[in-house]
C-alpha cells in the first residue's frame, strides 16, 4: 500500500505528463519559494530520463530577495533547463514599487499583469503553479485544470466538472490553461517531502541573524537600500527566518531559531498561526483572493 | 497546525517517521446544507486541530456575521468558500478539505446536495473511497438521501457511512436512529444485486453540532457500541482492491530523450508489474515484455496499483498515447461499441447522433451517442422513456466510438471504465459515462473487405468521388443552384446524384421531425448515405439547411480528405425571408410552425467553407458555373 506522500507524489506526476501531452506550449511558473522547489523536483522525476518538456517561467518584480535571484539561477544552471525571466517593463518605467505605490498597486502591476504579459509574449497556452488547495478557502474550489479566458480571467462560477482524474485540456485558441499539480498537498506534506527527499531550499527559510525593522507588527528585512526607513527607524540584527517567500518589503519574517529543516517543520507543527498571515495582500478582507484569481493573479 | 501533541515537541524525528507512514483516505459528504454537512465537516478540521487561531478569529467574526448559530461558532462557514456563496448561504461547487491524524490523511470532497447539483456530487465522488451519506434523525430517509445513496453506488463507492445527525434533537433516542438504521438496510439491498447492498455500509449516530461521536464516544448514547466517526475513518480499509486485479498502464507519454531509450509513462490504474513479464498493448494486440521499471532513484523490482511509472520494453513495438498495457494473459477487452449509463452536465442537452469527444483514460476519440434507451428517475430509480438527456439526468445509452478502444467495465475497473464527454465546438466538459459492456454486435461484425474498391468504381466513371454539401437558410437558393449544377454535370457525362432535403424527409427520414435532436439525427443519416453514394464513385450533392456546425464536421470527418467540399450558400435572412419562395417564412413568424432556422432556431454559418455563394451579388447560373470551375480546378473532374 503506497503512503498518502507517494499517492500525493504519483498523483502530481500524472497530472505534469497530462499537461505536457496535451498542451502546446506549456510552462512551469518558478517563484523559487519552497512549493516550486517540490513542484520543480516533481517534474525532474515525472519526465526522467529526459528534462521536463517545458521551460521555466519567473516573473520578477525587481523586489525579491537577492538570495532568491541567486538561488533560482545556480538551480536552472545545475539542472541545464531553460529559464524565461520577465518583469513588466512599463511599470519598471513607471517606478512602480511597494514603498512607493502600496502592496496592492504593486503586486496587480508587477505581478499579475506581468504574468499576463509574459504568457501572452511567449504563447504559453498552459502554466503549471505551485498553488494547494489548503492555502487559502478560494483555492479550495479551483480545479487542477483550471481555465482562463482570453484576458486571463477566472469564472468560479462556471468551472468544467473534473471526473476521476480524466482531465478536460481542451480550449480555443487564445485561452489558456493553470494547471496545479500540487492542490492536494498541505503545508505539512511539503515539508515533510523536502524533508524526505532532501530538496535544496532559499536559505530565507532557515533562521539566521538579518537586519530587520518592525513596522505595524510586522518584521520586514533591509535586503537592500531602496527601503526607506522612517524617523527613529534603525535596522536591527535579529534571529529571523521567513515562513513563504516573496516581495521582500511585503514579506513578514518570524523571530525563530529554527535553522535546520527538521526544527522548521517543529515550529511549523506546534505554531497557531496559518502560513500566509504572513503575506500582507490577503489581509484586506476575507474573499480578496477570490477576488483576485477572478481578475488574474495566479 | 497545533496538534497538541508532545512527540512533535519531545521527538521530531520519530513524529515525522509516524506522519510518512501515514495512507490516504478520500471520501465525499453527501447530505444537504439542512442536514448540517458542512457542520459535520468543520467540526471534524475543528476536533482534529487543522484550525490556525487566525483562522478562528476570521471564523468569529464571520460567525457574527453570516453565522446562522447565533453567539456560537458556526462551523459551516469553515468551508463554505467562494464569497458568492456564502452571502447566499449554499455550496454550489465541489470543494476539498484536507486534514490528517495521527494515523491517516483525509481528503474531503465537499458537494451540494441538491438535485440541481447532482453533476457536481458525482464529480466528488469519482475520487472518493467512501461516503458518508448524512441523514437528518427528525426526518428519516428522504427522497434525496435515496439519491445520493445512488449516485454513490453508480460511482463505485464501496464503503458507506450512514451519519444519522441531529440525534440532540430527538432526544438522542435509540429507538429513532434503529428505525433509520433498518429502513436505509432495506432501501440499500435494493440497490444492489442479489438483494445485498452495493456497499458495506456502517451506521453511526452523531451530533455535528454538539459534537457527539464524531471524536470522542458520546455519553448521551450509552446504548451505542459501535465506532465513533473518526476513528472508523482512520482503520476503514480502502484500496486492497486495486492491487489484485489485472495490470493496467494507461500510457501518458512516450518518453525519448535519444534514440537510445524509449520509455513508457502512466499512473498504474490497477495490478501490480515486474521486469520480465509479459504484456500485451491495446488495442493494437502487440506483445512484448517488460525490460525495466525506470526511476530516477534507480530501477524498481516492483511496481503496484497507483505509482505513476516509465516502462521499457524488450521489443520495438509501436506504442503512443492513450494505448493500455496489459498482461498478456489477462487483457482488457477492446470494442467498438457498448451499453453504458451517462449523466448529463450541461445545460445544453445530449443529442443522440451528434458526434462529441470521449476522453477514456489519457486516450481521446470521437463518438456517437443512441438516443436513451431509458432514463433513470434519480429519486425513484424508475425507468422512463427519453428522446435526449438533460442537464443532471442519467440514461443507459449506447455509445459507438470511431474506432477501437482498450477497456474494463466500469464494475470492475473505475479507470478504464469511466469516460467524459466532450463538446466539440465549447470544449466544455458536457457528460461523464460508466462502461457496462460491450455490444457483441461490434465485436461480431467485422469490416467487409471488398475487392472492387472506391477508386475502381469512379475510375470507371472517369471522376473522383465527392459530396459537395450545400448549406444555408431556407429559401436561400441551395437546391437551385445544385440544380443548375448537376444539369451541367450530366450534360457532360459525369455521374451525380442529388439528395435534397425535402425530398429525403419523404421517404428515408419521413420519421424526424425538426426538434434539434431530429435535426442532428436527419444529417447523421444523410450524411451516412453521401457517403455511401461517393463510394459508389458519384459526385454527391446535397442540399440541406443543416444549420448546426456539428454535424456539418461530422459529415466531414466522415469523408476522406478532399472529398468533402462544404458550400455556403450566403443569403442574408432578410433577403431569404422576402424571397420566402415556399411561403414558410411567413408561416414561421405568424408562429403556424415551430422550430424554424433563422426564426427560432439558430444557424451556425459555416467558418471555413470551401466555397462560399453570397447570393444578393451572384445569379444562380453564375453560382453554379463557379462551383463547376472550382470541382475543374480540385480536379474532381477532368476538362
Amino acid at each position: 500500500m503506497l503512503t498518502h506522500l507517494q499517492r500525493l507524489e504519483a498523483e502530481s506526476i500524472h497530472i505534469m505528463r497530462e499537461v505536457a501531452a496535451e498542451a502546446e506550449n506549456p510552462v512551469m511558473l518558478y517563484s523559487i519559494g519552497k512549493d516550486s522547489a517540490v513542484m520543480l523536483h516533481i517534474a525532474m522525476k515525472a519526465f526522467y530520463p529526459a528534462l521536463p518538456p517545458f521551460p521555466l517561467l519567473h516573473v520578477d518584480t525587481t523586489w525579491k530577495f537577492r538570495e532568491m535571484i541567486s538561488f533560482r539561477d545556480n538551480i536552472v544552471a545545475k539542472l541545464g533547463l531553460k529559464l524565461f525571466v520577465h518583469t513588466n517593463q512599463e511599470g519598471l518605467a513607471q517606478g512602480i514599487g511597494p514603498f512607493t505605490h502600496g502592496s496592492a498597486i504593486h503586486t496587480d502591476v508587477m505581478k499579475t499583469q506581468a504574468l499576463k504579459q509574459a504568457l501572452d509574449k511567449y504563447g504559453f497556452d498552459a502554466a503549471f503553479g505551485g498553488a494547494r488547495r489548503d492555502e487559502e478557502k478560494s483555492r479550495a474550489k479551483e480545479r487542477i485544470f483550471s481555465f482562463r479566458s482570453k484576458d486571463h480571467r477566472w469564472d468560479p462560477k462556471n468551472q468544467r466538472p473534473e471526473l476521476w482524474k480524466t482531465y478536460n485540456a481542451r480550449k480555443a485558441p487564445g485561452e489558456s490553461i493553470r494547471a496545479f499539480p500540487l492542490s492536494n498537498w498541505t503545508e505539512l506534506d511539503i515539508w515533510q517531502y523536502i524533508y524526505l527527499e532532501n530538496i535544496p531550499l532559499v536559505p530565507l527559510y532557515f533562521s539566521a541573524e538579518r537586519p530587520v525593522v518592525e513596522r505595524d507588527g510586522t518584521l520586514i528585512m533591509v535586503d537592500d537600500d531602496r527601503m526607506p526607513l522612517k524617523p527613529g527607524e534603525q535596522p536591527q540584527m535579529r534571529k529571523v527566518r521567513f515562513r513563504t517567500l516573496g516581495c521582500y518589503p511585503l514579506t513578514g519574517a518570524v523571530e525563530s531559531e529554527a535553522d535546520t529543516l527538521t526544527a522548521i517543520i517543529q515550529e511549523m507543527l506546534l505554531t497557531t498561526t496559518s502560513e500566509r498571515q504572513g503575506r500582507v495582500i490577503d489581509h484586506d478582507q476575507s474573499a480578496s483572493m477570490e477576488k483576485k484569481k477572478q481578475e488574474g493573479y495566479f | 497546525m497545533a496538534h497538541q501533541s508532545d512527540l512533535i515537541a519531545e521527538d521530531i524525528l520519530a513524529y515525522l517517521k509516524s506522519h510518512e507512514e501515514k495512507s490516504l483516505l478520500r471520501f465525499i459528504t453527501c447530505g444537504s446544507v439542512d442536514d448540517g454537512k458542512s457542520t459535520l465537516i468543520g467540526r471534524m478540521l475543528y476536533e482534529s486541530k487543522m484550525i490556525f487561531e487566525d483562522q478562528l478569529t476570521a471564523l468569529q467574526s464571520d460567525s457574527a456575521r453570516f453565522g446562522t448559530q447565533g453567539e456560537g461558532i458556526d462551523f459551516a462557514l469553515l468551508v463554505d468558500g467562494l464569497a458568492s456563496e456564502r452571502e447566499q448561504g449554499i455550496t454550489i461547487d465541489v470543494a476539498y478539505r484536507f486534514f490528517s491524524t495521527d494515523r491517516r490523511k483525509f481528503i474531503v470532497a465537499d458537494t451540494p446536495g441538491h438535485e440541481q447539483y447532482t453533476r457536481n456530487m458525482a464529480t466528488g465522488a469519482s475520487t472518493a473511497d467512501l461516503a458518508i451519506i448524512l441523514i437528518d434523525a427528525r426526518k428519516g430517509i428522504l427522497t434525496q438521501t435515496r439519491r445520493h445513496s445512488y449516485i454513490v453506488s453508480l460511482l463505485g463507492i464501496r464503503h458507506v457511512v450512514l451519519a444519522v445527525n441531529k440525534m440532540d434533537a430527538v432526544e438522542y433516542s435509540r429507538d429513532v436512529y434503529e428505525t433509520i438504521t433498518r429502513d436505509y438496510a432495506q432501501f440499500a439491498s435494493g440497490l444492489g444485486k442479489d438483494g445485498k447492498p452495493p456497499f458495506e455500509i456502517v451506521s453511526i449516530p452523531v451530533s455535528a453540532l454538539k459534537g457527539d461521536n464524531i471524536v470522542e464516544p458520546s455519553s448521551n448514547m450509552d446504548w451505542y457500541r459501535g465506532p465513533v466517526l473518526l476513528s472508523h475513518l482512520e482503520t476503514v480499509k480502502v484500496d486492497d482492491l486495486a492491487e489484485s486485479q489485472p495490470f493496467r498502464l494507461p500510457i501518458q507519454w512516450v518518453n525519448r530523450p535519444d534514440s537510445s531509450f524509449r520509455g513508457f509513462a502512466g499512473q498504474i490504474a490497477s495490478g501490480v508489474i515486474s521486469p520480465g513479464e509479459r504484456i500485451r498493448v491495446q488495442p493494437s494486440g502487440r506483445e512484448s515484455t517488460v525490460a525495466r521499471i525506470v526511476t530516477q532513484s534507480g530501477d524498481l523490482e516492483r511496481a503496484v496499483a497507483g505509482q505513476s511509472i516509465t516502462l521499457t520494453l524488450n521489443d520495438e513495438i509501436d506504442i503512443s498515447r492513450g494505448d493500455l498495457i496489459s498482461p498478456a494473459l489477462s487483457p482488457a477487452e477492446v470494442a467498438d461499441q457498448f451499453e453504458t449509463t451517462i449523466l448529463w452536465m450541461a445545460d445544453e442537452p445530449m443529442l443522440p447522433g451528434r458526434p462529441y469527444l470521449l476522453k477514456i483514460g489519457p486516450k481521446t476519440i470521437l463518438a456517437t451517442i443512441t438516443a436513451p434507451k431509458y432514463q433513470v428517475n434519480v429519486n425513484t430509480f424508475e425507468h422512463i422513456a427519453a428522446t435526449k438527456l438533460d442537464l443532471n439526468e442519467i440514461g443507459v445509452c449506447n455509445i459507438a466510438t470511431d474506432r477501437l478502444i482498450a477497456f474494463d467495465p466500469y464494475e470492475t475497473n473505475r479507470e478504464t471504465g469511466g469516460f467524459i464527454l466532450i463538446d466539440r465546438l465549447t470544449n466544455a466538459t458536457v457528460g461523464m459515462g460508466l462502461i457496462h459492456f460491450a455490444l457483441r454486435r461490434s465485436a461480431n461484425i467485422h469490416w467487409q473487405a471488398l475487392e472492387v474498391d472506391r477508386s475502381r468504381r469512379a475510375e470507371l466513371k472517369n471522376q473522383k468521388p465527392a459530396v459537395l454539401w450545400f448549406t444555408g437558410l431556407s429559401g436561400s437558393g441551395k437546391s437551385t443552384i445544385a440544380n443548375l449544377l448537376e444539369k451541367k454535370l450530366a450534360a457532360l457525362g459525369h455521374h451525380t446524384y442529388l439528395l435534397d432535403g425535402d425530398n429525403v424527409r419523404h421517404g428515408l427520414n419521413k420519421d424526424l421531425g425538426f426538434t434539434d435532436a431530429d435535426r442532428v439525427e436527419n444529417i447523421r443519416r444523410v450524411a451516412e448515405v453521401s457517403k455511401l453514394m461517393a463510394d459508389a464513385g458519384l459526385i454527391t450533392l446535397v442540399s440541406f439547411i443543416s444549420p448546426f456546425r456539428s454535424e456539418r464536421r461530422m459529415a466531414r470527418e466522415l469523408m476522406p480528405a478532399g472529398e468533402f467540399i462544404e458550400v455556403f450558400v450566403d443569403t442574408p435572412l432578410e433577403l431569404a425571408e422576402q424571397r420566402d419562395v415556399k411561403g414558410l417564412y411567413k408561416k414561421a413568424r405568424a408562429g403556424e410552425i415551430r422550430n424554424f432556422t433563422g426564426i427560432d432556431s439558430p444557424y451556425e454559418p459555416p467558418e471555413t467553407p470551401e466555397i462560399q455563394i453570397q447570393t444578393a451579388d451572384m445569379s444562380a447560373e453564375d453560382a453554379a458555373s463557379m462551383i463547376f470551375d472550382e470541382l475543374l480546378a480540385r480536379k474532381i473532374i477532368a476538362g
